[in-house]
C-alpha cells in the first residue's frame, strides 16, 4: 500500500474498491471502510463482478464483466478529462506521459465502455465524478485486479487514475493493494523474488551484486531467475531437476493442477518443508516438519509495510523445527556454514543489506512496529509514500493502455466465465483453516455460485451437485444459487482439495510481465448430473 | 481544563470529559459494566453512579459531563448502597454458575458482587429467565442466562464490525439480546468476528473453541501477529501447559496499531490447527513410493547430498526454491540467501501471484 490502513477509516473521503472482496478477505480493513462510510459519510465506489458486502453499501456499484478492468478505468478517466475534473497542477508538476495516455483514453467514452463491461454509462460517469471530486480518494484492490493476463495493465490503469486526480502522496489517498497473506509483503521485501535481492535491489545490477558477494563471501549469479509459474513450466519440460518448497502448496494453489502434477513428477528431487503433509508434500522425496507462527520468533511485514514482531508462544510441536533452523542446517551441511543464535541475529544481518529496513531493530519494533522505508535508527518510519507528489523514479509515469480481452473467452462449448477466489471462513489452500475445527465445521464443503436465471434454465436446485468443466478438466461441486453474480459468470473458491478449483484453471494464460495466472477468467461449462 | 473535587481531592481533566473519564485520568477507579472507551456511550448499567453535591439524583458518571467546581463522591455510604441495589437488580437475571463458567476469574460482575458483598438478589420473585443455550454455530456460545444487558456486544457489532447482527429485543425485565426475529447467528448478518466476545464483561458470550481448555488466570498471553491475511492484526495467543488454548485481543493502540483489538473469525477462532493431530512431527523419507519416518540427521544429510550432486551434475539453474509468504522475514531472508549463495541460482520465488 502507498498509504496506511488507518487512513481508510478516517482520512479518505472517497474510496474506490476494485477487485477486492474486502470484508471477506481482509475483514478488519473491511470493517474500517464500512465504518468510514456509515459513520463519516465517506463515498464508496465498488467495481466487482460479484455483488460483495461492500457493493451493497456503495454509492455506485459497477458489476463489470470479469477481465474488463482496463476499459472500465479508462472510461472513468475519459469522463474525468472531458468534464475538467483532472488535477492539472499535479499532472504538470509531478507526472509525465499524460498526452499519450489521454490520447488512448479519448475513445473510451462511457457508452463505448458500457458495451465492453456491461456497466451502464451513467454509473461510469457517476463513479468518475465521485472519485475525482473527493477531497482525498483512495483506491483499494486485491487479486480481482491482478489475477488476469492483463494484470500489470490493470494495476497501471488504477495508478493512472490516481495520478490524473492528484490522489497520491497525502493521507487518505493512494493506491492500496491489499495483500492476501500474512507475510507476502515481507517475502517480497526480503528478496524472495527471482530478480531482486532484499529491498528490491536488482540481481542484474553489478554494484548491488558485489555488495551481496562481499557480505555473503561467495560469487553470485548475474542472471535473473525463474518465477514460480515459469519454474513449474520448466519442470514440466523436464529441465528442472530439484525443487525445495517451503510453506507453499502448488498442488492446490497453482494453475492447472494436471500440469503441476506432471511437473512435480518429472523432478529428480523434491523437498517439502511444511507443517502438514500438504497435497504438494505427497509428491516429495523428503518432507521436513516446520514450525507454525506460534512456535518461533521473528517478524512479519503487513500490507501497509508495517514490520511487526512475531513471538514464540510454545515450543515446536513434536520434533518440528523452526524453518530458519532447518535452512541453516541444510546450508551448513552443503559446505556453507550458517550459524545464528536467534532470529534477531538474522534480522541484524539482513538490515545491513536492506536500506528500507536499515533503521529497524527488535527493540524499536516493540509496540507499534515500523513502516518502511525506515533508513536510519532515528527515522520514524513512513505511513504514506510519494509525499508532495515526489515519486521514487522522479516524476510519476502515466501509461497509455488499451483494453485487451482475457486470454480464454466463453464460446459455444464453454459458454460461462469461471472466476475463483476466497471466502471469509477459509484461507488460501485450506492447509490451516481446513484443520481449524470451528472454521471447517462451519464451511465444510466447496460451493459453486450460480445465478438464479442460469439455475432455472438448467433446472438446477440450490444445494444440488453439478458438474463444472473447463478445457483442463471437470469436477463435481454443490450449487449455491445466488443473484450476486451475472448469468454468464460462475464463482468458486480454491480452498477445498475435494473440489480444487485449480484443476480447472489455465496455466497458459499468464500476464506477460508479472507471470500471474488469469484466475479471474476462464471459459467453463456447467452440466446437470 | 475543568477542575473538580472528587472524594475531597481536587482534580483536573480536559474540557468535555465525563466525570468517569476525569476520575480514571486521575487514578480514581469507578466500577463500570456497560462503559467501553471504544464504543458509543450507553449509560445503562448504573454501576458508575456517583453523588454530586447539589444534584437531587445520583449521576451515571460515564455519561455526565465533568464541570468546573463540581463536588463528587464516588464511594459514599449512599453510593455503595445504591451500587448494591444495582448489582442485585442485575443479579436477578444472572445465573450464578461461576464454578463452570469460562469467565470465572475474569468477570467484572463476579468481581463487583464480591467487592460489594452481593450473594443473591432480592428481586427474583418471578424466578430467573431460563433461556435455551442452543445456537448451533461452532464459534460463539450464547448463554443469555448470564447476560447483564450492558449492550456492549450490540455496540461492538455496530461500532467496530458494522455488521449490526444483534440488538435488544423486548423491554424491561423481558429485554434480551437477539438477532432479528431472535434466530441463530448463522441466519443473521453476523460474520463471527467475536468482537462481542471480546467486549462481554460476563460469561454470556464465550468462545466455543476455547471452552474447557483453561481460565484467564491459568493462561499466559503472548502478543503476536496473526498468521492469516496481510492486514497484520495483533492478537494474543493464550498459552497453558505449552499449548495454545485460545486467542484474545490486545486493545491498546500502542500494542495493536492496526486493529486495536478487532479480529476476524479466522484470527479469533481459527487457531487450533496448531495442535491438529495431522501436524508433521518428524522428517519423512520416501522409499518405494511410501513415506517412512526418519531422524533429522538422516533427512538433512540426504537432502544436502542430493542437492549437492544435482548442482554438480546439472548446474545451479536446474534447481529452484519456493520460499513462503507464511514464514517470517528472517526465514525468507535465509531462504533467498540459501538459494543464491549455496545453490548458486536466482530461481527463488513464492506465492505472491497466487
Amino acid at each position: 500500500m502507498t498509504n496506511s490502513i488507518g487512513e481508510l477509516e478516517k482520512d479518505a473521503t472517497g474510496i474506490f474498491v476494485i477487485g477486492s472482496n474486502t470484508t471477506e478477505n481482509h475483514p478488519v480493513i473491511g470493517m474500517k471502510i464500512k465504518k468510514n462510510v456509515l459513520k463519516n459519510g465517506a463515498k464508496l465506489i465498488v467495481a466487482d463482478p460479484r455483488r460483495t458486502d461492500l457493493a451493497d453499501l456503495a454509492d455506485v456499484y459497477m458489476a463489470h464483466l470479469p477481465g474488463t478492468d482496463v476499459a472500465l478505468v479508462n472510461g472513468m478517466m475519459n469522463v474525468i478529462i472531458n468534464e475538467g475534473l483532472a488535477d492539472k497542477e499535479f499532472i504538470a508538476n509531478c507526472t509525465e506521459g499524460y498526452e499519450a495516455m489521454a490520447e488512448v483514453v479519448a475513445k473510451y467514452t462511457p457508452e463505448y465502455v458500457e458495451k465492453i463491461t456491461t456497466v451502464p454509462a451513467q454509473d461510469i460517469r457517476k463513479a468518475a465524478r465521485i472519485y475525482a471530486e473527493a477531497e482525498a480518494a483512495a483506491i483499494c484492490y486485491a487479486m480481482g485486479l491482478t489475477q488476469h493476463s492483463t494484470g500489470t495493465d490493470n494495476v497501471k490503469s488504477v495508478c493512472n487514475l490516481a495520478m490524473l486526480t492528484g490522489n497520491i502522496g497525502r493521507p487518505g489517498t493512494g493506491v492500496d493493494p491489499l495483500r492476501g497473506q500474512n507475510n507476502v509483503q515481507g517475502a517480497c521485501d526480503m528478496g524472495g523474488l527471482p530478480v531482486t535481492y532484499p529491498a528490491y535491489q536488482a540481481v542484474t545490477n553489478d554494484a548491488v551484486r558485489e555488495k551481496f558477494e562481499k557480505a555473503w563471501g561467495v560469487s553470485l549469479s548475474p542472471n535473473n531467475g525463474l518465477t514460480l509459474t515459469d519454474t513449474i513450466n520448466k519442470a514440466y519440460e523436464g529441465q528442472m531437476k530439484a525443487l525445495v518448497v517451503i510453506g507453499e502448496n502448488p498442488m492446490m494453489s497453482d494453475p492447472d493442477l494436471h500440469h503441476v502434477e506432471e511437473a512435480l513428477e518429472k523432478l529428480d528431487f523434491l523437498v517439502v518443508q511444511d507443517i502438514f503433509l500438504t497435497e504438494t508434500a505427497k509428491y516429495a522425496d523428503v518432507v521436513l516438519p516446520g514450525a507454525t507462527f506460534a512456535e518461533k520468533d521473528g517478524t512479519f511485514s503487513n500490507t501497509e509495510r508495517r514490520v511487526q514482531r512475531v513471538r514464540k508462544a510454545i515450543d515446536p510441536v513434536g520434533g518440528a523445527r523452526p524453518d530458519w533452523q532447518i535452512i541453516c542446517d541444510l546450508a551448513t551441511r552443503m559446505g556453507y556454514p550458517m550459524q545464528y543464535n536467534s532470529p534477531e541475529e538474522i534480522f541484524e544481518e539482513m538490515k545491513a543489506l536492506t536500506p528500507s529496513y536499515a533503521g529497524m531493530s527488535y527493540a524499536r519494533l516493540e509496540g507499534r512496529g515500523l513502516q518502511w522505508p525506515c533508513p536510519n535508527a532515528d527515522h520514524p518510519g513512513t505511513p504514506f509514500l510519494h509525499k508532495d507528489g515526489k515519486f521514487s523514479r522522479g516524476k510519476g509515469a502515466f501509461s497509455a493502455i488499451e483494453f485487451k480481452e482475457p486470454r480464454e473467452n466463453p464460446d459455444e462449448e464453454y459458454p460461462l466465465i469461471l472466476t475463483t477466489g476466497r471466502s471469509l471462513f477459509h484461507y488460501h489452500t485450506g492447509t490451516m483453516t481446513r484443520r481449524s475445527s470451528a472454521l471447517d465445521a462451519h464451511k465444510p464443503e466447496a460451493e459453486l455460485e450460480i445465478n438464479p436465471a442460469l439455475a432455472a434454465k438448467m433446472g438446477i436446485q440450490n444445494g444440488e451437485k453439478v458438474k463444472l468443466s473447463t478445457r483442463r478438466g471437470s469436477l463435481e461441486i454443490k450449487a449455491n444459487v445466488t443473484d450476486i453474480l451475472a448469468e454468464n459468470v460462475v464463482f468458486m473458491t480454491f480452498h477445498y482439495h475435494e473440489a480444487a478449483a485449480n484443476w480447472l484453471t489455465n496455466a497458459d494464460s499468464l500476464d506477460p510481465v508479472a507471470k500471474i495466472p488469469e484466475y479471474k477468467v476462464c471459459a467453463a461449462r456447467l452440466d446437470k448430473i | 481544563m475543568v477542575t473538580l473535587t472528587v472524594n475531597g481531592k481536587q482534580i483536573q481533566a480536559p474540557k468535555g470529559s465525563t466525570i468517569l473519564e476525569a476520575c480514571r485520568l486521575n487514578g480514581i477507579e469507578v466500577p463500570t459494566l456497560c462503559y467501553d472507551p471504544d464504543l458509543r456511550l450507553a449509560g445503562s448499567c448504573r454501576m458508575c453512579l456517583v453523588e454530586v453535591k447539589g444534584r437531587p439524583l445520583f449521576l451515571a458518571s460515564c455519561v455526565a459531563p465533568a464541570e468546573n467546581g463540581m463536588v463528587v463522591e464516588t464511594e459514599s455510604t449512599d453510593i455503595v448502597e445504591a451500587r448494591r441495589v444495582v448489582l442485585e437488580l442485575l443479579a436477578a437475571r444472572h445465573d450464578f454458575n461461576c464454578q463452570t463458567c469460562e469467565k470465572n476469574g475474569d468477570c467484572k460482575f463476579q468481581d463487583y458482587c464480591y467487592q460489594y458483598g452481593v450473594k443473591e438478589s432480592r428481586f427474583t420473585d418471578g424466578g430467573r429467565h431460563v433461556y435455551p443455550i442452543d445456537d448451533p454455530n461452532p464459534f460463539i456460545e450464547r448463554d443469555y442466562n448470564k447476560c447483564v444487558m450492558c449492550t456492549r456486544c450490540v455496540r461492538a457489532c455496530e461500532d467496530i464490525t458494522n455488521a449490526r447482527a444483534i440488538n435488544v429485543e423486548n423491554r424491561g425485565h423481558k429485554a434480551k439480546i437477539a438477532t432479528a426475529f431472535d434466530g441463530d447467528l448463522a441466519d443473521s448478518p453476523c460474520v463471527f468476528c467475536g468482537q462481542c466476545v471480546m467486549v462481554c464483561p460476563v460469561g454470556a458470550l464465550t468462545s466455543k473453541v476455547s471452552a474447557g481448555k483453561g481460565r484467564a488466570y491459568e493462561v499466559e498471553k503472548v502478543v503476536t501477529t496473526c498468521t492469516y491475511c496481510g492486514t497484520g492484526c495483533t492478537l494474543e495467543l493464550n498459552v497453558k501447559d505449552n499449548k495454545v488454548v485460545g486467542v484474545t485481543s490486545n486493545r491498546s493502540e500502542e500494542y495493536s496499531p492496526v486493529n486495536k483489538g478487532a479480529l476476524c473469525v479466522k484470527g479469533r477462532f481459527g487457531w487450533d490447527f496448531i495442535h491438529s493431530s495431522d501436524r508433521l512431527t518428524t522428517p519423512l523419507i520416501k522409499e518405494n513410493g511410501e513415506f517412512r519416518e526418519a531422524s533429522w540427521d538422516e533427512a538433512l544429510d540426504l537432502v544436502a547430498t542430493r542437492l549437492q550432486a544435482i548442482k554438480e551434475d546439472s548446474g545451479p539453474d536446474s534447481m529452484a526454491v519456493f520460499t513462503s509468504a507464511r514464514i517470517t522475514n528472517e526465514e525468507n531472508y535465509l531462504a533467498q540467501k540459501f538459494t543464491r549463495a549455496v545453490l548458486g541460482t536466482n530461481n527463488v520465488d513464492h506465492c505472491a501471484r497466487l
